[in-house]
């Protein structure tokens, strides 16, 4: 095993065992902070109402990031067929992205019935905007001397877009998708967070909620565990795939010779 | 008749420059021509103009035997990193919408015929730098078009490479017969390859004059070493410096 591996390992039981025995010698009360033992213990007496409330808030998640991925490269297409269409759209594109979601949820959630719908489109609202961007800037990142090739063998604009730019434009475009998926569950929690109920199922973001209120913080720290787990369960994934799709000819996706 | 025939073409950029001055020039069907003339004179934005990927400000470039297929090599090899070796060459066939076993067979074929037989699978990123071009210029044949267009395309290789892509390069052209237009700003390659040179004036460019290299096909390193070889290349270079100073 490489020190890659084991130096993080180490330092995380290290900090596990430090943290531990700080509780027990201070006898700290575990509703101001409970031991790592505790929350493990937690995680799974509670797994009953956890496990559910993950599944709701990895949903909204997913169906977010599918959203984003979908409307992102859609208008990204647009923007790189129409120059007009991008002069018009991407400004709102940008004060959509930089206008905290924190800020227009309560909006979102007056407005949409559906508690659900009302979360997906908070979502979806963070986490489309990387996916757009970077795609625009792949889709435009085209050699110049390819282009003129495809022109030259008479390539329809169709043709073009289908052989030459979106394969141009994919290692982009899952940079892009990484950054997503991250903030789609953040979205996602923060939506849920301000919608405070939690609509017909509640997610984790109201399980935290909830604990806080009642003061079961051990349950309360389980759910920031699996939240966190979650992003990094979807950051890798979302690796794993950039990977598998660019490892034969990307710089990125190659290893050092 | 010519195959080709340029008439006081010029061109101006969009940022004013004035690339090309008047430029005229007759290409005639299956010769090995060479544009030679310093950086930045223009003979590369004339093989663009004879490619249709640009339009002259003014003057005309006629076909008076009709326009051919053609094929063009960059000075980078310009291949597609996301896929084969076998796919890029295969590619002016794909945009022509011929079938994939057809394609494939002649992309084949024309890999092989640059010397690459074996490398289908390989992805650019796989290949050296010479290789890189072979294919490149694979892919520019397969079409087996009438008139091969090359902009400086070893330009960026080492030595040692680009003697052997030289000599292979006129080993297709004397087995293929398409016409040749060979931009460089080497006297040497221009030399060892060339029927014809056209020598460019610097910017804004047109021909200065005009050479003929008499020597016989094929050409091989004894004809890279021999004195008439030697005695051409100061005559083409003394040619280049009247021109630079003109």
């Amino acid at each position: 095993m490489s020190a890659r591996i084991v130096a993080p390992v180490l330092m995380g039981i290290f900090m596990l065992a430090l943290w531990e025995g700080l509780v027990r010698a201070m006898e700290i009360p575990p509703y101001i902070l409970p031991g790592p033992f505790l929350v493990a213990k937690t995680l799974v007496s509670d797994w009953g109402t956890l496990w559910p409330a993950l599944v709701v808030t990895l949903t909204i998640t997913l169906q977010a990031l599918l959203a984003a991925v979908l409307v992102g490269v859609l208008l990204a297409l647009l923007f790189s067929l129409s120059r007009w269409i991008e002069l018009s759209l991407f400004p709102y594109a940008i004060i959509l992205q930089v206008t905290p979601i924190v800020a227009i949820a309560p909006l979102i959630i007056a407005w949409v019935d559906d508690v659900n719908v009302s979360l997906l489109i908070c979502a979806w609202l963070v986490a489309f905007f990387p996916i757009l961007s970077n795609t625009v800037l792949g889709l435009r990142s085209v050699d110049r001397n390819l282009l003129d090739l495809f022109g030259l063998y008479g390539a329809s604009r169709w043709r073009t877009l289908l052989d030459l730019r979106l394969p141009a434009a994919l290692p982009y475009f899952l940079g892009g998708l990484r950054i997503s998926g991250g903030l789609a569950l953040i979205g996602a929690v923060v939506a849920e967070f301000v919608a405070g109920s939690g609509g017909r199922e509640s997610g984790l973001a109201y399980r935290i909620l909830e604990s806080g209120y009642q003061l079961k913080i051990p349950r309360m720290f389980a759910a920031l565990v699996l939240i966190s787990a979650a992003g990094i369960a979807i950051y890798l994934l979302l690796s794993l795939v950039s990977h598998l799709l660019l490892r034969r000819w990307h710089e990125s996706a190659l290893k050092e010779e | 008749m010519p195959l080709v025939r340029v008439r006081n073409v010029s061109r101006v950029f969009a940022n004013g420059v004035q690339a090309l001055g008047g430029a005229s020039l007759d290409i005639e069907a299956g010769e090995f021509l060479s544009v030679l003339g310093p950086s930045g004179c223009g003979k590369s934005t004339l093989l663009r103009l004879i490619a249709g990927l640009a339009e002259p400000s003014a003057g005309t470039i006629e076909w008076p035997l009709g326009r051919p297929d053609l094929g063009f090599v960059f000075q980078e090899p310009t291949l597609m990193p996301w896929t084969t070796a076998l796919a890029n060459v295969a590619l002016p066939l794909k945009l022509r919408g011929l079938a994939r076993s057809e394609r494939e067979a002649r992309a084949a074929e024309a890999l092989a015929g640059v010397g690459l037989e074996g490398f289908e699978k390989s992805y650019p990123r796989e290949l050296s730098g010479g290789m890189k071009m072979r294919v490149s210029i694979a892919r520019a044949l397969v079409t087996a078009p009438k008139l091969l267009l090359m902009d400086e395309p070893f330009a960026a290789l080492d030595e040692i490479t680009r003697r052997r892509l030289n000599t292979d390069l006129l080993e297709l052209w004397q087995r293929t017969h398409f016409t040749a237009v060979f931009v460089t700003h080497s006297v040497f390659e221009s030399v060892f390859l060339s029927q014809r040179i056209v020598v460019m004036s610097a910017r804004p460019g047109r021909v200065r004059s005009e050479l003929t290299i008499p020597a016989p096909y094929p050409r091989s390193e004894t004809f890279g070493t021999s004195a008439d070889y030697a005695a051409l290349c100061r005559l083409t270079s003394a040619q280049l410096s009247e021109a630079m100073a003109a």
